[in-house]
């Protein structure tokens, strides 16, 4: 082949990648920052928008709240997690390797909107839990289990378990063995050898789930919204009113950019001060 | 000795624990599954005999999934947003795993790791983008070609097709240039060798080689369209795919008719993912 048909077969293949990744993903965010600096009537320069947001209480807290909030369950999706990605890659005999992997990857096939819809068929107020509990005699009449932040924290870990196992265990499925051995032949116990070689081994594993369960959590809208209910105050909400309800393109514009800043300078400090490579991690 | 019961004791807490996770995981889905077939129109317990009345009735006071014309409505519609989504994916992925894999250009690590963006970005920020995006040109393109020129860029089916290519394109394109990777280009040359022009050493010789990784991309496409809720909540008009319809439905409380809806999807996604399931081992294994 020579370099002018070389050449031109590159273009073939460079337009269509540019058409999509520039009309469906850099304009469109272009225009979102655009439209987040500019007023509403007039479009003329302003930070309206932003400080609309900064110099709103309920805002600002439901902006921390959602952060600290998506921080805690990604720590609580770590603690389930882990154990269960050591006993799939460790400890599990053929069939149970086999059921436990499937029972983390059937629901997330079934989408987070039918995952979110199961619990509230078992935690709302005539729901299953109610109703067993009530059979149990432990409870005397129907309680409601949904709209609290722990029914989100269940929902949001259940959500995302996958997300973090996945990783976890492609990075213990490189740990030989014989190390775990060679710990305890030392006369390392079970904890010493978990702290000073499992998880020294996982970290590349847990930084990419937890990094995945993070994002996935801060930009959460089903969940949320229907374990949560009125109760929620997540801030991807915030966004959905300016847009939809409000349709205040500009102040949801600044929510979005919002949200986007803050997700991408947390992960790239977290892989800065972890020194991970994402692209290679993926 | 001590070892050795120590090591007992953490295997019996090992099994207890992945009993729990099996509970945990699949206790929902089983117990909703159940539900579909109660006959208890409070969508709970307690088992009031087997029906297929959620699936299939008709009576007024209980429409089945199949009678249920809004239902039926959603779920073509889903069909067809993830067929569009996931052939332009498949074109898209090809297309980009060649353009990854065959070619060196200057800032090409950059494209790549713009390419991945849309993976990164929350699906609601996506969403938000699209739709201030295609309403700034669907109003540039009504004022210049008259009103109802830019109508295909308003909240609508292809409003959704366009959103979900975003980030479908990206996952099929990783799938397929992982592939595309492992290709020996010798089989291509020999092919030339043969008297093959390049295009037909391609169509002959590399396509059928990466026919698992587009196979398994394509399902993972076609799930990921038919799942989506964040980017597609914002950008769908009168018609809603199916999980735009149940949520807004679940906002007004559960009816047992969402348990069947809920039972329909299991079954399908999980033969879908398992098909795909079995490609991505295929693919891995060549």
């Amino acid at each position: 082949m020579n370099a002018s048909s070389k050449r031109r077969g590159l273009w073939l293949v460079l337009i269509p990648m540019l058409l999509w990744i520039g009309l469906l993903f850099v304009l469109p965010h272009v225009k979102l920052f655009y439209l987040s600096f500019v007023s509403r009537r007039g479009g003329e320069f302003t930070l309206a928008n932003y400080l609309y947001f900064f110099k709103n209480p309920l805002y600002r807290r439901i902006f921390v709240r959602t952060a600290v909030f998506s921080t805690l369950v990604t720590l609580l999706t770590l603690v389930v997690s882990f154990p269960l990605a050591f006993i799939i890659t460790k400890v599990a005999g053929k069939r149970l390797k086999a059921m436990l992997l499937l029972a983390v990857i059937l629901p997330y096939w079934v989408s987070e909107l039918i995952q979110a819809f199961t619990w509230m068929v078992l935690l709302r107020e005539s729901g299953v839990f109610s109703y067993l509990l009530q059979r149990l005699g432990i409870i005397h009449h129907p309680v409601e289990f949904l709209y609290h932040d722990y029914t989100i924290a269940l929902g949001l870990v259940y959500t995302s378990l996958l997300f973090m196992t996945i990783p976890i265990m492609n990075s213990l499925d490189t740990l030989d063995d014989s190390l775990i051995e060679a710990a305890y032949d030392l006369g390392a116990n079970f904890w010493s050898t978990l702290r000073e070689i499992i998880i020294p081994h996982a970290a590349p594993g847990i930084m990419v789930g937890s990094i995945m369960t993070f994002m996935l959590n801060l930009g959460n809208y089903v969940t949320v919204t229907l374990l949560g209910g009125k109760n929620s105050l997540w801030f991807t909400e915030i966004i959905y009113n300016q847009f939809i309800i409000r349709f205040n393109q500009n102040k949801g514009s600044a929510f979005s950019v919002i949200l986007l800043t803050f997700s991408v300078v947390f992960v790239w400090i977290v892989l800065k001060v972890t020194k991970q490579d994402l692209s290679e991690a993926m | 000795m001590f070892r050795r019961e120590g090591f007992t004791l953490s295997k019996a807490l090992f099994y207890a624990y992945a009993v729990l996770a099996l509970l945990f995981t699949l206790g929902p889905l089983v117990i909703v599954t159940i539900l579909a077939f109660n006959n208890n129109p409070s969508a709970s317990f307690p088992w009031q005999g087997f029906t297929l009345d959620w699936f299939k009735s008709s009576t007024p006071d209980r429409v089945g999934l199949f009678n249920d014309a809004r239902m039926m409505n959603a779920i073509v519609v889903s069909l067809k947003v993830a067929a569009v989504v996931t052939i332009i994916s498949i074109l898209l992925g090809i297309n980009n795993a060649f353009l990854f894999i065959r070619h060196k250009f200057a800032g090409q690590n950059a494209l790549y790791l713009l390419m991945l963006g849309p993976l990164v970005v929350p699906g609601v920020v996506l969403g938000t983008s699209i739709l201030a995006f295609s309403y700034g040109i669907a109003n540039g393109l009504d004022k210049i070609f008259g009103a109802g020129a830019g109508t295909f860029l308003r909240p609508g089916f292809w409003l959704v097709v366009f959103g979900q290519i975003s980030f479908v394109a990206t996952t099929t394109s990783m799938v397929i240039a992982a592939r595309l990777k492992r290709f020996d280009l010798s089989l291509e040359e020999a092919a030339m060798d043969l008297g093959a022009s390049h295009p037909e050493a391609v169509r002959l010789v590399t396509l059928p080689f990466l026919s698992p990784a587009v196979i398994g991309a394509a399902i993972i496409a076609f799930l990921f369209s038919f799942e989506n809720f964040n980017t597609t909540y914002f950008l769908s008009g009168s018609d809603p795919t199916v999980p735009i319809l149940l949520y807004s439905r679940l906002r007004f409380g559960i009816t047992p008719e969402i348990n069947a809806v809920s039972v329909m999807l299991m079954v399908v996604t999980g033969i879908l993912g398992f098909i795909a399931f079995v490609f991505q081992k295929e693919d891995n294994a060549a």
